[in-house]
């Protein structure tokens, strides 16, 4: 398993949830994504740490998991107030913050 | 005591802090307590230095007076430092001790006006910046001092804001001055470009001491750019042709400030800096030739305007411009001392005059005009009296002390091979002695022309007003008497002696030594020539009353060309105040900034909203869009990294 592999899967992950992002509509559907993307950022910084035999990549990981973490407290605390007040999980509905 | 000179211009800021800024809460009494002291203690100050510098030998007679470095600029340096040599000694004991008297005179003149502490406070700051002129030993403390003075009088004559013509007259005198400043700066600039220093000693001491590289100009040289550059500032200053206008409407402020700004003190600053400048002065020609030219058309031009004006502080005003215009004649046919010898007789008794000028307004109730007064001897006797010594002094009347330095001025116009300005001066005399009886005339003596009700308030002033009449009357008596000619037999003449150390790098010119007798018969010339003006003045006003009117009549039309001052103002007024405001106006206004400034900003507003209207729909809400959106962002810039820039 060359690294070149490695990377591959990761932009194949990363796109999909780039895409998820894009077109999903339910909130908890594009959380789901974004987790997506992020994790095939962290497969692609594993596998250049190994490739490197550094270990940075590594600690990196361990940052983007906390953030992920604390993203999906806020994203789900978000979406709860969502729900309770318009009785809707759908983004598109969501978009009285304009012009 | 000259270790404490530096008191001498601080203490009088020290009580214009204090009564600017509490004097509002303070009584009266307590004001001018404050302000008086400040001043009389300066001028105790200023005596003592004077008096140690008189005992030193005559070589020693400058000294240098470090306060603190100001400016250090690479190599240029500004130090905050005041020299003290003779000259300087002069001025300081004649602000201080004129000052002094006048300050003195304020408390009994205002002390029915609103804005007591104000007045004083703004006198005291005059004080201080004609102290800092007068001592400052380089050009550039020497600019503080000039403007800070400028700034006095403009506030002084303003006093009376809510009058408009004293505002406009403030202004005027403001922007007037400003134009000689411009001459002012563009001189001191060019003393930087050519010497690298702004230090008085050390310019002076240059020029004098490589005459290779600092002749006397045959052409016109630097020094002749400098001396002319300096004088523009000069005229503003000092009220000569062409920018004399100021000085007349500047009687809008009280009284006191007439006398201590207007006639003694600010008014001779371009004198002194003339004086101050021989050295360069001394070495070209044709300023010194402009200077005296100028010098002595104002002093026709200005006495003759005085011979008709009708308001009494006028009359004395267009007299302060003519006597001004002496003593530019006297540094202009380089006779520096006898400049600065009129100048301190000049204000003794143009301050005499016009504090008994007050003293006449006060009496009759704020009444100016002469045609009003008459018969006020018997009314006020202290004021008639010293008013009538200092209008013998101004004519020059031996033994007043106007006598010794007017004849000395015409003498030396005459003795350096100036006939026609000698002849110019004469009848000058002749005019002033006329114009001057003529106020004394009008107001004090024939049958009072003020209605009845006037003739019952009519009394002496107060005697807080009385006694610097009293003091000044003396001094216009006797000061003559420090600068006896040479022609007595009692000597050489001392005030040019004490003064020589301060003209010691002045170029000289060469003196024909003319007999004794000679300059006698001047003198008697002169004094005869003003007792005409005199008994003219006599015959006018008190013996045939109607001779007056049927001249005015008979020469209507110079009469009206003098009564409204050559209209000067109104060719000014034509020919630069109404362009240069409808220039504003048009151009300026409506075009330049309307238009053009205005228009830029106002475009740049418009630019933005316009754009933002379309853009605005960028913001749509939509969550899923704005994710769209910054993908396609982070495409377009891994695309331009990764293949347009490779």
């Amino acid at each position: 398993m060359s690294i070149l592999h490695c990377l591959i899967l990761s932009a194949l992950l990363f796109t999909i949830g780039t895409v998820g992002v894009i077109v999903k509509k339910n909130i908890i559907a594009i959380f789901l994504c974004i987790e997506l993307m992020l994790n095939a950022v962290n497969l692609s910084f594993v596998a250049f740490s190994r490739y490197l035999n550094q270990v940075h990549g590594q600690i990196f990981v361990f940052f983007v998991m906390v953030v992920a973490a604390a993203e999906a407290a806020v994203g789900l605390a978000i979406a709860i107030a969502l729900f309770r007040n318009r009785n809707t999980l759908s983004i598109d509905d969501a978009d009285i913050m304009k012009w | 005591m000259m270790d404490y000179l530096w008191l001498v211009p601080l203490l009088p800021l020290l009580g214009s802090a204090v009564n600017g800024i509490l004097g509002r809460r303070f009584p009266k009494r307590l004001v001018s307590i404050i302000a008086c002291t400040s001043v009389g203690a300066s001028f105790a100050v200023a005596a003592g230095a004077v008096a140690a510098l008189a005992g030193m030998p005559d070589g020693e007679r400058h000294v240098v007076i470090p306060l603190f470095t100001w400016i250090a600029s690479g190599d240029f340096v500004a130090r905050a430092e005041f020299l003290f040599d003779p000259l300087s000694a002069v001025m300081v004991l004649v602000v201080t001790g004129v000052g002094f008297l006048i300050h003195l005179y304020s408390i009994g003149y205002m002390h029915a006006e609103d804005g007591y502490y104000r007045f004083f406070s703004y006198l005291n700051l005059f004080m201080f910046s004609m102290l800092v002129l007068v001592l400052a030993g380089n050009f550039l403390l020497m600019f503080v001092g000039w403007e800070g003075v400028g700034l006095c009088s403009y506030l002084l004559i303003g006093y009376y804001f809510e009058r408009r013509s004293a505002a406009d007259a403030g202004k005027k005198a403001f922007i007037v001055n400003r134009i000689g400043d411009v001459g002012f700066i563009l001189g001191i600039l060019l003393i930087f470009a050519t010497f690298h220093s702004l230090d008085f000693e050390g310019i002076f001491r240059r020029i004098a001491s490589d005459p290779g590289q600092f002749p006397v100009e045959a052409g016109f040289g630097v020094l002749t750019a400098i001396g002319v550059l300096l004088f523009i500032g000069a005229t503003g200053k000092s009220a000569q042709v062409p920018l004399y206008v100021w000085l007349p409407d500047a009687m809008e402020g009280p009284t006191p400030v007439s006398a201590l700004i207007h006639a003694a003190t600010m008014v001779t600053a371009g004198v002194y800096m003339v004086v101050r400048c021989a050295p360069i002065f001394s070495r070209s020609p044709i300023a010194l030739e402009v200077v005296a030219v100028i010098g002595i058309l104002t002093a026709l031009m200005a006495a003759t305007i005085g011979l008709v004006q009708r308001d009494i502080k006028r009359v004395l005003a267009y007299s302060t411009v003519s006597q001004l215009g002496y003593m530019f004649v006297a540094a202009g046919v380089g006779a520096y001392s006898a400049g600065i010898f009129h100048l301190v007789t000049h204000a003794f008794f143009k301050a005499l005059l016009f504090l008994g000028a007050g003293s006449v307004i006060h009496a009759m109730g704020g009444e100016q005009d002469l045609m009003k007064m008459g018969g006020l001897r018997k009314f006020t006797p202290t004021t008639h009296a010293t008013m009538l010594v200092a209008a013998l002094a101004i004519s020059g009347i031996f033994p007043f002390a106007g006598f010794f330095s007017k004849d000395e001025i015409l003498w030396s116009a005459w003795a350096n091979g100036h006939p026609a300005i000698w002849l110019a001066g004469l009848v000058t005399a002749g005019l002033t002695a006329f114009y001057m009886f003529r106020l004394i005339f009008l107001s004090f003596y024939g049958s009072g022309r003020f209605p009845e009700e006037t003739r019952h308030h009519l009394h002496e002033s107060p005697p807080s007003m009385t006694g610097p009449l009293v003091g000044l009357a003396l001094l216009s008596t006797v000061g003559g008497f420090v600068g006896l000619p040479a022609w007595m037999n009692l000597g050489p003449n001392r005030f040019e002696r004490f003064l020589a150390p301060s003209l010691e790098y002045a170029a000289r010119g060469e003196h024909p030594e003319a007999s004794h007798s000679l300059e006698f018969g001047f003198a008697a010339v002169s004094v005869l020539v003003a007792l005409a003006g005199i008994y003219v003045a006599y015959r006018f006003y008190v013996a045939a009353p109607g001779i007056a009117p049927r001249l005015a009549q008979r020469m209507a039309g110079v009469y009206r060309l003098l009564l409204h001052k050559y209209y000067v103002d109104e060719a000014y007024d034509a020919l630069i105040v109404h362009p240069v405001a409808d220039g504003s106006r048009r151009i300026l206004w409506t075009g330049v900034d309307v238009g053009i400034i205005d228009g830029a900003v106002n475009g740049a507003g418009r630019l933005v909203q316009g754009s933002a209207s379309v853009l605005k729909h960028l913001q749509n809400g939509l969550a899923r869009n704005y994710a769209a959106w910054i993908f396609a962002g982070a495409v377009v810039i891994l695309f331009y990294i990764y293949m347009v820039r490779g």
